[in-house]
């Protein structure tokens, strides 16, 4: 027995209407899923509000849903990804991580194993980046009005003495990095996706990178940008970064990682990997003469073994991002337009 | 990427650059048009024109099916889905192409009609299969390369014995549409010195049908590979053809393309479609035998006789270009309303919906060279 009564039906049981009625079912649904696996003090309080002590310093905040579909897919599920994503849109504004919310709205019928299997992810990503979800709210829809689970997270975390960090304080002459190979979240979900599931190996990305970007700033406190390029991929993350510096950026695409089977799938799909989606990758911009430092920082990072320097900052009123490419052109890299869609020939 | 990185190399790149600078060296220049929207795309993605000396132009060519897909056909899909309640299949390239009343599939899905974006037309027939109340249309577009499959699938309904699927035939034929170029079709003809001639529909229709535009137009022809490095070395074979005055059909695609092409496609074909006695193409305007309709032997699988659509004419957007740019009379900048307001995000002529489209790929990742020099040279 546990305080709220019987112990769920894990194996077997759904989602009901109950649980999102605020009586009996939705008390065992949070004290045996989330408070259980998430073992966080202010949580286990059991009030709306979490109760917690000002960190002192600058405070960053943020917010971010999560309806990715399949809802697990090769190297995470939308748990990891509720935890991650959070824990990341933090850290690229220099902030560590410190506190989560998390807000679940859950299809009638959803399975209770599945609703397991993703807060027993989401508390392990949580532990790995060092926050506390501290805080939730559980809603349920009818049948057919969701897509089985979406998960809001929303976050706080504190920016340390002397960090300042902003998508428009790129300055010509500075140097663009990344953490390693472009597009295997996109990838890994659209291998699984049901009319266009190929055989693949490609795992996500999805991980977090509060601790990577602390060892960065450490090293290289006079970092002037940090922004991670989920949807819309890379190229359409440094056309934010130039929109907002008012500056162009040179990138070099045989600098740019990209692993053998993205390329392939890629190839395959017509699809152009500086679009394809990231969850465990980050842009780093800052001035030339930090950047060997801020490179070898990175590498020394678990989640930065594969850091290279992509491109750099240039004067440019129109604010172009463009690429010499492996080939020995140059092309422009625009914001993507809609959905990349494939090629029928 | 095996059998890819291959024909990307930038140090062959460099040295067929050169080449290509040192025999087009004569001080004429030369306008070639690559027929295939592929082509245009790997020209402008992988830079090309910084390798090509500036007195070779490229003409980006119709060879982009949703592209010149006229503003009717694109209206005769939307009123299928919205007035016939019927499931839509087609290539996501189609949704967003413009038809009249800058409505689109795109829309029409908001609007709640059922559409589905598929990427392969066996995805159609498992919705059909799937579906048996529901009547299933797959909107087929495409050059002789998407054609084979489509047959495929109306043989494949026939042997499954589906009553709920159709096609909405719209296959073209790109010979057809080469010839309506030289013969200057359409308000005006363009001086063209060869073609970089297509890759993937000429591993179904073989060498053999580019003769006549050597015999009787007296235009080189090099069949061309998608890659750059095979796009480079068939403009490098067209200079040779113009400087030497000779006109002939070369392969350069000899990896994938043989004279006769795929006969077995070519039978399949042959079997489920006939030729149409005139078809409208976006920019070209009614070209004769250019396109293909479903067989009578395969009626049942019809969709324009089975939902017989009678629609209004459509109107194309006035203000747009996109007929000169296909035909090659103008270049996509030349456009009054490129960029402001007709973008990838806003498109209101075909030509910059799909990424093959000469617009579109200009617009992507071209238009950093208006007003300025090339910021790199080989």
């Amino acid at each position: 027995m546990t305080r709220t009564g019987q112990p769920l039906d894990i194996a077997r049981g759904q989602v009901d209407l109950g649980h999102g009625a605020g009586g009996r079912a939705m008390a065992q649904l949070i004290e045996q899923l989330f408070q259980a696996h998430f073992d966080s003090p202010a949580l286990k309080r059991g009030h709306d509000a979490a109760l917690l002590a000002p960190p002192g310093g600058r405070l960053v905040m943020c917010t971010d849903s999560f309806v990715v579909s399949p809802v697990f897919f090769p190297g995470g599920d939308i748990g990891a990804l509720a935890v991650n994503g959070t824990v990341n849109d933090l850290a690229m504004g220099g902030g560590v991580p410190l506190y989560l919310t998390a807000a679940f709205i859950l299809e009638e019928g959803f399975p209770l194993a599945d609703l397991k299997r993703i807060a027993t992810s989401m508390a392990r990503a949580a532990r790995e980046a060092g926050v506390d979800i501290v805080s939730g709210d559980t809603k349920v829809v009818e049948r057919g009005h969701g897509d089985g689970i979406y998960i809001t997270t929303a976050g706080v975390g504190v920016v340390p003495e002397g960090i300042d960090i902003g998508g428009d304080r790129a300055r010509p002459g500075d140097v663009v990095l990344i953490n390693g190979p472009i597009g295997d979240h996109g990838i890994a979900i659209m291998s699984k996706r049901e009319n266009l599931s190929f055989g693949s190996d490609i795992e996500s990305d999805c991980q977090p990178l509060g601790d990577l970007v602390g060892a960065m700033l450490a090293a290289v406190p006079s970092t002037r940008v940090l922004r991670d390029p989920t949807r819309g991929g890379l190229g359409s993350t440094l056309n934010e970064i130039a929109q907002q510096s008012g500056i162009g950026i040179e990138l070099d695409e045989a600098a740019i990682p990209v692993r053998r089977e993205v390329q392939s799938a890629c190839e395959l799909l017509g699809l152009d990997p500086l679009y394809v989606a990231n969850e465990g990758k980050l842009i780093a911009v800052c001035p030339p003469d930090d950047a060997e430092r801020l490179l070898a920082a990175m590498k020394a990072h678990p989640r930065g073994r594969q850091s290279a320097i992509i491109g750099r900052i240039v004067e440019d009123e129109r604010r172009f991002v463009r690429m010499v490419t492996g080939f020995g052109g140059t092309r422009m890299v625009d914001w993507i337009a809609g959905e990349q869609l494939p090629r029928i020939c | 990427m095996k059998y890819v990185e291959e024909f990307r190399d930038p140090k062959l790149a460099r040295t067929l650059s050169a080449a290509i600078a040192a025999e087009a060296g004569s001080g004429r220049s030369y306008r070639f048009m690559e027929f295939c929207g592929g082509h245009t795309h790997a020209i402008a993605r992988y830079g090309i024109e910084d390798l090509l000396p500036a007195n070779i132009r490229m003409i980006h060519g119709p060879g982009c099916p949703v592209c010149v897909l006229p503003a009717g056909l694109v209206d005769a899909a939307i009123a299928l889905s919205t007035q016939h309640d019927v499931i839509l299949c087609t290539y996501a390239d189609l949704m967003r192409v413009p038809g009249s009343k800058f409505d689109s599939l795109m829309k029409a899905k908001a609007r709640g009609a059922d559409i589905r974006m598929i990427y392969a037309v066996t995805d159609a027939l498992r919705i059909a299969t799937e579906n048996p109340d529901r009547a299933v249309v797959f909107f087929a577009i495409g050059f002789e390369t998407t054609t084979p499959p489509t047959a495929v699938a109306v043989k494949r309904a026939r042997d499954l014995g589906l009553t709920n699927f159709f096609v909405h035939c719209n296959h073209v034929l790109t010979p057809a549409a080469m010839r309506a170029i030289l013969d200057g079709r359409g308000e005006g003809s363009v001086l063209l010195d060869g073609f970089v001639g297509p890759s993937h529909v000429s591993t179904i229709i073989g060498t053999d049908p580019y003769e006549e535009f050597v015999r009787d137009y007296a235009k080189p022809v090099v069949i061309t590979g998608f890659e750059p490095l095979d796009v480079m070395q068939g403009v490098l074979q067209l200079v040779r053809q113009v400087n030497d005055g000779r006109v002939a059909v070369e392969n350069e695609y000899s990896r994938c393309v043989s004279r006769d092409g795929n006969r077995v496609a070519q039978a399949m074909m042959a079997e489920v479609f006939d030729l149409r006695d005139s078809f409208e193409w976006r920019g070209l305007g009614e070209v004769p035998h250019s396109a293909l309709k479903i067989r009578d032997g395969y009626a049942a699988f019809d969709a324009e006789r089975h939902f017989g659509l009678d629609l209004p004419e459509a109107r194309e957007n006035k203000a747009c270009a996109c007929g000169e740019v296909l035909r090659g009379e103008k270049t996509p900048s030349e456009c009054g309303i490129f960029g402001n307001p007709c973008t990838p995000d806003n498109p209101l002529g075909a030509c910059m919906v799909s990424s093959e489209g000469a617009c579109a790929a200009h617009w992507t990742y071209g238009r950093f060279r208006q007003g300025e020099k090339p910021a790199v040279r080989a």
